[in-house]
């Protein structure tokens, strides 16, 4: 076990507390930075997704998981950022403007909503920004002169320095991989400043910040700009990855999507925000290919334990007609969550952090470490 | 004017049917601060077990109502026992994602059992029409405004009346201490949930001669049921059948009196407004913390 000793504040807070974290993430960088050349274009286009949903979902982690105060809206700032570039495209604004102007005004948009947000709490917020969003999704389907109404947008492929950068190529991953990275380094940087550490007293107990002189109402603002800022950056890339937007992309299923990400992530760490992305965007391929191939690997089993012919089809096609009912998917994702909620509501980085300590500590872990404190005194109500 | 009396009732019948599904979840809330995403569900789910008992095992429109509200009670049971009582304590957020995960799994349940197609239960109250000079009122609107008032009266009763319902509000404001005066926290917060399953049942039967009943009802008339309860102020039984009147009357005036598309999103900028200016809704309780 390593014992990091630190003698100062600068120590406290360095972005790489040893050697060993610029090893392990420079390799990981390394394989992100080859992966273009050895996956195939299917598994690309799906981590091109696991970059958005990871922006996203740090941005959402600013808020939700640092600042404590939840949304479910994310998906209109999506589609602010998506349509804002999908517009400025039109008139042929070259990129870097468009991606920019998305991000300040959903930025702005987003410091709008934080402004009616203070005086809310919990459960009042998180109907108020379904409120939000179901209005921006009414809007989008309504302003037909700017947002086409429900026929939706067209997209065209991205050029960048005057090369067209197609959705499906190496460089767009790159330049999505770059937001992301980008956006993580960020949010670190802001984490350990001033504005950060004001986030988390927010988050840890508003009565308390307020008493040592944060100023709840400004940071408050500040994290719903800076979170929906990013969001808007993930929709230029979100819009330019599908090609095409129409509002029914950004309906609260999407938002609700955006919160599992950090949920199954983990909500206390940046790790969460990407591992949860993963977890998400890869579900689907894996269902896939779970539908597909389990009929015949548990009729394999049947026949491994000496049933004849006729039942191992019989097995096979009853497995088959099971997997292809309609909505198992939305079954899966349901018992998901409420796995995840019920036992292992540290996510999958808690879950990674508890082997970890266990090999750390080897003889001596002991479960209570990681074990949450039960409040049956109902504050929430109160605060 | 008679077109704004007619809409007003309409408006007003409509509401009531979100305000019954509302008073769901100020039930649940009121009980045990558990906000239960999955309520609507809850309601779908009730009208597909009326379903089963009238329309296809040809039961009497009585039997089968009560024999879908004792089934749903048992389901609101269990579904507390295996989803919400492990994380009973934990904060809200935690208890509203497990809910918003229950509402998914019944959505997909109920799909692949029952379909997905649209479906309509037989009732007493289908076809007759009531005539007040040239006012004409639906029999099975005027029945979901007759069943929410009882219901809302009978509900209101049991929490400021009996033992039980003074037991609930106990636990509501303090487990633990609730606990040491006696009272048996985790089966009065089972029976809260068996009870805001069979109301929910009771909208789902009502509902079904007006809206029909589909694998996704419960998450449409759900969320419209969800600010209802918020612009009453969650966790008043009076005030979730206001909210969802006023949602209701907003909905069905601006849908005749202004452009399309005004229709859907007028509740929503309703309820923005009385949030920034109430925070804690209408009937809300307006509390401070003690530090």
């Amino acid at each position: 076990m390593r014992f990091l000793f630190k003698t100062d504040y600068e120590d406290d807070i360095k972005l790489f507390p040893h050697s060993g974290y610029v090893v392990s993430y420079g390799l990981l960088l390394a394989v992100l930075l080859i992966a273009p050349y050895v996956l195939s274009s299917y598994l690309m286009s799906q981590l091109v997704f696991v970059c958005i949903y990871a922006t996203v979902g740090v941005a959402l982690m600013i808020l939700t998981g640092f600042t404590g105060q939840a949304s479910l809206g994310h998906a209109a700032f999506l589609a602010i950022g998506a349509y804002t570039a999908a517009y400025l495209q039109k008139y042929n604004v070259p990129f870097p403007v468009y991606f920019l102007a998305a991000g300040v005004l959903t930025g702005c948009i987003g410091a709008l909503v934080g402004f009616p947000a203070l005086r809310l709490q919990g459960i009042y917020l998180v109907i108020a920004t379904i409120s939000f969003a179901f209005i921006v999704e009414e809007i989008l389907a309504r302003w037909e002169s700017v947002t086409n109404g429900n026929e939706g947008m067209r997209v065209k492929a991205l050029s960048l320095l005057g090369v067209t950068v197609s959705r499906d190529s190496p460089t767009f991953y790159f330049l999505c991989l770059a937001v992301l990275v980008l956006t993580i380094v960020g949010t670190l940087n802001l984490l350990r400043s001033p504005t950060g550490r004001a986030f988390v007293a927010i988050r840890d107990s508003e009565t308390a910040a307020r008493s040592m002189g944060v100023n709840v109402a400004l940071y408050k603002v500040k994290s719903f700009a800076i979170s929906a800022a990013i969001t808007g950056f993930a929709g230029v890339l979100f819009a330019h990855k599908l090609s095409f937007i129409s509002p029914e992309m950004f309906t609260l299923q999407l938002s609700i999507e955006f919160i599992i990400v950090i949920l199954i992530g983990g909500t206390f760490s940046l790790h969460g925000a990407v591992l949860g992305a993963i977890f998400i965007v890869m579900l689907d391929p894996f269902l896939t290919y779970l539908k597909d191939d389990m009929p015949g690997i548990i009729a394999g089993i049947a026949a491994m334990f000496g049933a004849g012919t006729a039942t191992v089809a019989n097995v096979q096609s009853k497995v088959a007609a099971f997997a292809s009912l309609n909505g198992l998917k939305g079954a899966i994702y349901g018992i998901i969550i409420m796995l995840f909620v019920l036992f292992e509501p540290l996510g999958i980085y808690g879950r990674w952090l508890k082997i970890k300590l266990f090999f750390q500590l080897f003889p001596l872990y002991k479960r209570a470490t990681f074990k949450r404190q039960k409040i049956y005194v109902k504050s929430e109500r109160n605060r | 004017m008679l077109d704004f009396v007619q809409q007003l009732v309409s408006g007003v019948a409509l509401g009531c049917v979100y305000g019954l599904i509302a008073l769901g979840f100020v039930l649940v809330y009121k009980a045990t601060e558990v906000v239960n995403f999955a309520q609507g569900d809850l309601m779908m789910l009730g009208g597909f077990f009326a379903f089963t008992f009238i329309g296809m095992m040809g039961l009497n429109y009585w039997i089968g109502f009560a024999g879908a509200v004792a089934a749903m009670a048992l389901f609101g049971m269990l579904a507390e026992r295996i989803v919400v009582r492990p994380i009973l304590g934990y904060p809200q957020f935690s208890i509203i994602m497990a809910t918003i995960g229950l509402g998914y799994f019944l959505r997909s349940v109920a799909g692949m059992i029952w379909g997905t197609d649209d479906f309509k239960i037989e009732t007493p109250f289908s076809q007759g029409v009531l005539r007040i000079g040239s006012l004409v009122l639906a029999h099975d609107k005027l029945s979901v405004i007759a069943a929410t008032i009882i219901l809302c009266a009978l509900l209101w009763l049991f929490f400021n009346k009996t033992t039980l319902g003074t037991a609930m509000r106990a636990s509501s404001e303090n487990m633990l201490a609730a606990y040491y005066m006696g009272i048996p926290v985790k089966r009065v917060v089972s029976i809260v949930w068996a009870i805001s399953a069979a109301v929910a049942t009771c909208a789902g039967v009502l509902l079904a001669p007006i809206t029909f009943i589909h694998s996704n009802v419960g998450l449409v008339l759900g969320l419209k049921a969800f600010p209802a309860a918020v612009l009453g102020g969650f966790g008043s039984i009076p005030g979730a059948v206001v909210g969802g009147v006023l949602i209701g009357v907003i909905e069905s005036m601006a849908g005749f009196y202004l452009a399309e598309g005004w229709k859907d999103v007028a509740p929503y900028i309703v309820l923005l407004a009385v949030l920034l200016l109430k925070p804690e809704g209408l009937f809300g309780l307006h509390a401070r913390k003690k530090v």
